[in-house]
């Protein structure tokens, strides 16, 4: 049985398979009407789900469960910058969650708009800003400020990584602004964007201001990062700082612009992404409006095609949070679209078979 | 004094459209609100205690954004959301 969380502009529904990952059910909507961020269950405790939710007109907040989502209260102290902060920043949307180490049972952490971090020792219930990268000396001039709800969906922070063998090791992704680390819990920070193509910036050099749109760290292989860029899919094989563009080696004319990259829980050569429109305005649709997703198996040397059962013609969108992969075998692979439909491959994308439709736009596709 | 909860805070009253609260000020008032129905507050005020960007905020007929305004128990307080999008000026519903 797999379980997904399925976050859409207008509230939460949950969908449950059969063993075979053949048959699906649908719960919801829970929170109908609010904007639902990112929905994310615990992986040191499946009981445990937060959501982060904006919810138009009110501010910003978290809810959680923890009985698997059967009840749900809201966090008595949701993510805010310091009443009094320097910059005056206000939360305008919990954008991203992260479950803590493995050995900080409680701890989680969240992204927000503007590029705040945030932290929770209680498993989600009261938080506290992560003051080592909001009061950074360097934010205002990494972040992207004043906060802008420009295109498509404004500034956010996303990405946020905690290398399994130290919880103080720390990376985050700023869309703009780049990837940052951290290795002493968040109190100092760099950026880490060797290499990285920066296409749209004056100085396409510059040593921060790129555009992460997905970063991911293999949990076997905690050296290896993959991201899925503005400007390219890359991996990082650590201790070395410079970023590999595995993107040239996708079809010319589909090119390597995306939002998710989603990494093989076993094998940290495969990863998956879903090429979208990088050209002229950004339609941000599939290249030519022909859906598909992309595997290497090899680590970005070869990629292959996946559109078995997809649409011939489709024009949908696949964000950032909107695609995920379980830990069965072979891995299911799943992705949400801004059309409202989520779909499923049983078969590590071999095939896919549309499992809902007719959602509002889907924001996050998480594993539950 | 009564106050008057739009329908997106609610959740937060059980589904009372009219609730009692008290204070010398509109914060005050929220304040006391966040007491009775923990969590209201942050929905329409931000970490700096100012009254969020879509939110509005009438004490009887007039429309304040100064959360310091002085109001009495014989005034009648809104909550309302901004009406964006094709309306115009928010008024008094």
């Amino acid at each position: 049985m797999t379980k997904l969380l399925v976050g859409t502009r207008k509230g939460f529904w949950s969908l449950t398979s059969d063993g075979a990952r053949e048959t699906w059910s649908i719960d919801g909507p829970e929170f109908l009407g609010h904007i639902i961020n990112h929905a994310v269950a615990d992986p040191r405790n499946r009981d445990t789900v937060l959501i982060g939710a904006s919810t138009g007109h009110l501010g910003p907040t978290v809810l959680r469960s923890q009985d698997g989502g059967r009840t749900w209260t809201e966090a008595s102290k949701p993510p805010a910058f310091t009443p009094g902060d320097r910059l005056e920043r206000s939360v305008r949307k919990v954008f991203w969650l992260t479950p803590g180490h493995a050995d900080e049972p409680a701890v989680w952490y969240a992204g927000g708009s503007p590029q705040g971090l945030f932290r929770t020792e209680d498993a989600g219930d009261t938080w506290a800003p992560v003051d080592g990268w909001n009061d950074h000396p360097q934010w205002q001039t990494w972040a992207e400020w004043p906060d802008t709800e420009g295109t498509p969906d404004g500034s956010m922070l996303h990405s946020v990584i905690i290398d399994p063998r130290d919880a103080n090791h720390l990376y985050i992704g700023l869309s703009g602004g780049g990837v940052f680390e951290s290795t002493d819990g968040g109190n100092d920070w760099a950026p880490l964007n060797t290499g990285c193509a920066m296409d749209f910036a004056p100085d396409p050099d510059a040593p921060f201001g790129h555009d992460p749109h997905c970063v991911r760290l293999h949990p076997l292989m905690p050296d290896r990062l993959y991201q899925q860029n503005h400007c390219g899919i890359y991996r990082l094989d650590r201790p070395d700082t410079t970023w590999t563009r595995i993107g040239d080696n996708m079809p010319r004319d589909v090119g390597d612009i995306g939002f998710p990259v989603e990494l093989h829980p076993r094998d940290p050569d495969t990863a998956w992404v879903f090429p979208m429109d990088g050209t002229d305005v950004w339609p941000r649709t599939s290249p030519d409006g022909r859906p598909a997703a992309y595997v290497t198996r090899d680590a970005g040397e070869t990629w292959t095609r996946l559109e078995k059962g997809l649409p011939e013609r489709a024009w949908f969108t696949v964000k950032r949070q909107a695609m995920t992969v379980d830990d069965g075998d072979p891995v299911g692979v799943y992705f949400g679209t801004t059309s409202g439909e989520v779909w499923a491959s049983n078969d590590e994308g071999e095939s896919w078979a549309p499992i809902a439709q007719h959602l509002p736009e889907i924001y996050s596709v998480e594993v539950g | 004094m009564k106050v008057c909860i739009p329908t997106p805070l609610r959740s937060y009253t059980k589904q009372e459209k009219w609730v009692e609260s008290e204070g010398a000020t509109v914060d005050d008032v929220l304040a006391d609100l966040d007491t009775k129905f923990p969590g209201i507050r942050f929905r329409v005020v931000d970490e700096h205690g100012r009254l969020r960007q879509h939110m509005r905020i009438f004490v009887n007929q007039e429309a304040i954004r100064d959360l310091t305004t002085s109001v009495t128990s014989a005034d009648e307080l809104t909550i309302m959301q901004a009406l964006s999008g094709g309306c115009g000026p928010a008024r008094v519903p």
